[in-house]
């Protein structure tokens, strides 16, 4: 089964990219375009042998100890 | 007793020579260099995990390195009240590890700085305590994830227990606030709650030779030394 989790900076914090991206954007004449923030996607593959639980345990656990990191980002599992 | 040090390099590290130096050169005792599979350290006194880009700052910087397997002996060392350096990427790895409060973000701006800046201390620990309150050092900085990030709590339990050891500042004529990459507090540098462990961004070991330009950044191993 193919999860994608995506990952990006806790609201809080600053992201200079996605003003950096706002302002291009800007420059080619979109208008409006606001509040841009950029932040990555990991896509994995999973076992298929397992139940809801066993998935959501092992992509907790991989973001907890590898993927992300808590003090500056959050995550959403996309399914 | 002859005070006995270690580098560990791990793949990407770029700063591990320039330490291996800045040691040998500075505390005439042995210094080994190790690289981050092996699975013990000998008895040391102090343990430099160096700058560069260690896994090529994949997905974070340091957080790759972080799990290496040198890891748990590390934490070992620090756990026994040795010292422990990280500068730079060490200090993002630090970080990662969870030894050090805060992370490291991208600076402010979105450059590299790679330039000489100026800190002074804040908080005193054994890294620092030969440097007197109102003097500054100048020491280079070359770094793209150098904007020190925490919680107001963390910010809070920093201060409240003395553990920012060094802030940026104005040059040495004027000894003012600067922030060069959007760190909380302009903090340039922070301990462990047992002073032992320090994660700083300048770099000392790039400070302490004539050809440098500034040898200010010897101070921190004749601190530990004494």
């Amino acid at each position: 089964m193919r999860i994608k989790i995506l990952i990006r900076l806790k609201k809080q914090i600053l992201e200079p990219q996605g003003k950096v991206i706002e302002q291009s954007l800007n420059n080619l004449g979109f208008q409006g375009l606001e509040n841009i923030r950029q932040g990555k996607l990991i896509e994995l593959d999973l076992p298929e042998n397992l139940n809801q639980q066993e998935k959501d345990d092992i992509i907790s656990s991989a973001c907890k100890k590898l993927l992300v990191n808590e003090i500056i980002e959050e995550y959403e599992v996309l399914g | 007793m002859s005070f006995k040090s270690a580098v560990i390099t791990f793949p990407g590290s770029n700063c591990d020579r320039d330490a291996l130096t800045y040691l040998k050169d500075l505390t005439n005792g042995e210094v080994l260099n190790i690289w981050h599979e092996e699975t013990s350290i000998p008895a040391v006194d102090l343990i430099i995990l160096p700058g560069g880009f260690s896994f090529g700052d994949y997905l974070r910087s340091g957080a790759m390195a972080s799990k290496s397997n040198i890891i748990p002996e590390i934490i070992k060392h620090s756990e026994s009240g040795k010292f422990l350096l990280g500068i730079c990427n060490g200090f993002q790895i630090l970080t990662e590890i969870g030894l050090l409060k805060g992370a490291l973000i991208q600076n402010k701006n979105l450059k590299f700085l790679g330039k000489d800046c100026f800190i002074r201390k804040k908080h005193e620990n054994k890294f620092n305590k030969f440097i007197k309150q109102d003097q500054v050092l100048q020491i280079p900085v070359a770094h793209n994830e150098g904007n020190f990030y925490c919680g107001e709590e963390d910010l809070k339990h920093l201060n409240d227990n003395g553990l920012i050891a060094f802030e940026y500042c104005k040059g040495s004529f004027s000894n003012s606030d600067e922030n060069i990459n959007g760190s909380i507090n302009n903090i340039a540098g922070i301990t462990n709650e047992q002073k032992n462990i320090l994660g700083m961004m300048p770099h000392p070991e790039r400070a302490y030779q004539s050809f440098h330009g500034s040898k200010d950044g010897k101070i921190i191993i004749e601190s530990l030394l004494s």
